[in-house]
């Protein structure tokens, strides 16, 4: 596999919300390259028309009976967020 | 390192054995446990196994543990009264709850996860919070945004991780049973570096409502203890059927000390050559060796086998395990709680800012390893391509079950590492889980136990079972244990 450049690191951290130093995205292009030189071996193992494993006890989806069950207690949720206004939390514009 | 106290036979006693004193009224729970609260803040300057200790808290539960041990109330348990620690990626109400990063610092969950709550049902005392690599990502316990874990073997060196302070904390009598998370070793790898017994159930057994997550079809909690009875009556405790977590299995659940006295007569156990790396030290390797010929003594049927995809449990473990960190640790923006970005015009730079600024080094590696191996063009090659090779290893497992009770292997290919040795190159420190990363990737139940010493060091000794063969993995533990003083053997500090 190509080791990856500047840019490919750069729309990753995008994807993933993180912002990077300069330097961070240096050493992070660096050492995921790397791991996933690692990686490489994987593609010599034949897996044509082997099922992919999401989990290991098989069972199918969970489902329970629709009822109301007892909430949390607002103020204990609440109490956590960094900004708080009441019962909201308040966030920084999402449109500009 | 200081001499043992006069109090060190309490403080390196088992559970049972604290549990017997309780009902012979040597000692009451109110006293254990404060008496072990003085040796937690003796200890923690040199150890860092806490982040957060709550002595208050634990003092009220203790009282209420000795009435109930008296006779008033509900039955007793084994953990009633018992002094314990959990991971501090376990959710505890009114009690802060970090993973160890500085994003979740001040967090204060509103909810006890259900080990939490079925610990608490039992008992037990929770002293405190264990310290860990930040969201259990690491081998080292060097990833604590709350500082490095010591080794009570030698201070300079790492527990192993993630959950070195649970770890750490049974190994030097800061508590009698610590309980963990394991995604890819992370109870059983520190439980050898520590010289203790550590395990990690079948995936299921134990709900991971509570537990914070990292790679959900990973992720298991289980019990550190010093001794294999007191595992097998912890996992009692905290397993249970869920309706609050979807992997929950129903399985009927029997009593896992009930095999520990069988013995390995007839046993068929296997040792699967891939595990004997080449990297492994020459001291492991030996007791390695020593061990096989023990649970030969015993009776055991012990035959080299062959697990060929051991070679890519590794790469598929690190394709899985960051893929479903990535999606899960994408909650952490900084708006419901946890570290808020002081400077930023729009929602999303607040949140790019608030995760920069709060995740560390190995976190932010594991969630640019998962969102690009779960980006568009590279899903296949990589994230289905290693859940195809886990079906394959899988069936390896099954396959090799057949014709075996159980696999032996070492734990960890070396004993405890100084700290710093391993923290420039990723992949060395991922080369620690190569023993232990097989068992979560097939669902598997299995335990470390103190298996020799290598150089003044623990090694452990891995005990691999099949799908819900829980009993089985504690009965071979339990077995090797009676023969050998291994367990005996404590830090002197």
């Amino acid at each position: 596999m190509d080791p990856l450049t500047s840019a490919d690191v750069e729309y990753i951290a995008r994807l993933a919300y993180i912002k990077l130093s300069d330097e961070e995205t240096e050493d992070m292009r660096v050492q995921l390259s790397n791991i996933l030189g690692h990686f490489a071996s994987l593609s010599t193992v034949e897996t044509d028309g082997v099922e992919a494993t999401g989990h290991t006890t098989d069972s199918n989806t969970v489902m329970r009976k629709d009822e109301p069950q007892p909430p949390l207690d607002q103020d204990d949720v609440l109490r956590n967020a960094p900004d708080r206004d009441g019962e909201f939390v308040r966030v920084r514009p999402v449109l500009e | 390192m200081t001499t043992q106290s006069a109090n060190s036979d309490l403080y390196f006693s088992t559970a049972r054995e604290l549990r017997a004193m309780f009902d012979t009224r040597e000692i009451s729970s109110v006293e254990a446990t404060r008496s072990i609260l003085e040796r937690i803040s003796a200890l923690e300057p040199s150890l860092n196994s806490f982040i957060t200790v709550t002595p208050e808290r634990a003092i009220a539960d203790a009282e209420i543990a000795d009435q109930r041990l008296q006779g008033s109330g509900q039955k007793p348990t084994s953990l009633t009264g018992v002094p314990i620690m959990v991971k501090d990626n376990f959710s505890t109400k009114d009690v802060e709850t970090t993973a160890a990063s500085k994003i979740l610092k001040g967090y204060i969950p509103p909810y006890d996860g259900t080990a939490v709550r079925n610990l608490k049902d039992a008992g037990a005392i929770i002293l405190g919070k264990g310290n860990l690599d930040e969201f259990a990502m690491g081998s080292s316990n060097e990833n604590s945004a709350f500082g490095a874990v010591h080794n009570p073997w030698d201070t300079e060196l790492v527990p192993g991780g993630s959950s070195g302070g649970a770890a750490a904390a049974v190994a030097a009598g800061e508590c009698f049973v610590s309980f963990g998370s394991d995604t890819g070793g992370s109870i059983r790898q520190p439980a050898s570096l520590c010289g203790i017994v550590g395990m990690k159930p079948t995936y299921g057994l134990v709900s991971r409502f509570g537990l914070l997550a990292f790679g959900s079809s990973l992720d298991q909690i289980g019990p550190l203890t010093r001794s294999v009875a007191d595992c097998a009556d912890a996992l009692n405790i905290v397993s249970s059927h869920d309706h609050r977590d979807s992997t929950s299995v129903a399985a009927p659940f029997t009593d896992f000390a009930q095999d520990i006295e069988v013995g390995v007569g007839g046993m068929n156990i296997g040792v699967p050559r891939e595990y004997l790396v080449d990297g492994i030290e020459p001291g492991v390797k030996e007791a390695f060796e020593a061990s096989l010929q023990t649970l030969e003594d015993l009776g055991a049927n012990i035959r080299e086998t062959t697990l060929p995809l051991t070679d890519h449990a590794l790469a598929v473990y690190y394709i899985i395990a960051p893929s479903e960190a990535s999606a899960n640790l994408s909650r952490y923006d900084g708006v419901k709680y946890g570290l808020g970005a002081v400077e930023a015009d729009t929602s999303a730079q607040a949140t790019e800012a608030a995760r920069g600024e709060g995740f560390g080094d190995e976190v932010k590696r594991r969630i640019f390893l998962g969102t690009y191996a779960l980006s568009a063009g590279y899903y296949d090659a990589y994230y289905k391509k290693a859940q195809q090779v886990r079906t394959l290893i899988r069936r390896e497992f099954t396959d090799s079950f057949l014709k075996f009770d159980a696999l032996v292997t070492p734990t960890s290919p070396g004993t405890a590492f100084k700290i710093g040795d391993k923290t420039d190159d990723p992949f060395q420190m991922y080369m620690n889980d190569v023993c232990t990363i097989p068992v979560n990737i097939a669902g598997l139940p299995a335990i470390s136990i103190p298996g020799g010493m290598s150089d003044e060091l623990p090694v452990g000794l891995q005990f691999i079972g099949p799908q819900f063969g829980d009993t089985t993995v504690i009965r071979a533990a339990a077995a090797y244990e009676l023969a050998t003083t291994w367990h005996k053997n404590h830090p002197l500090i």
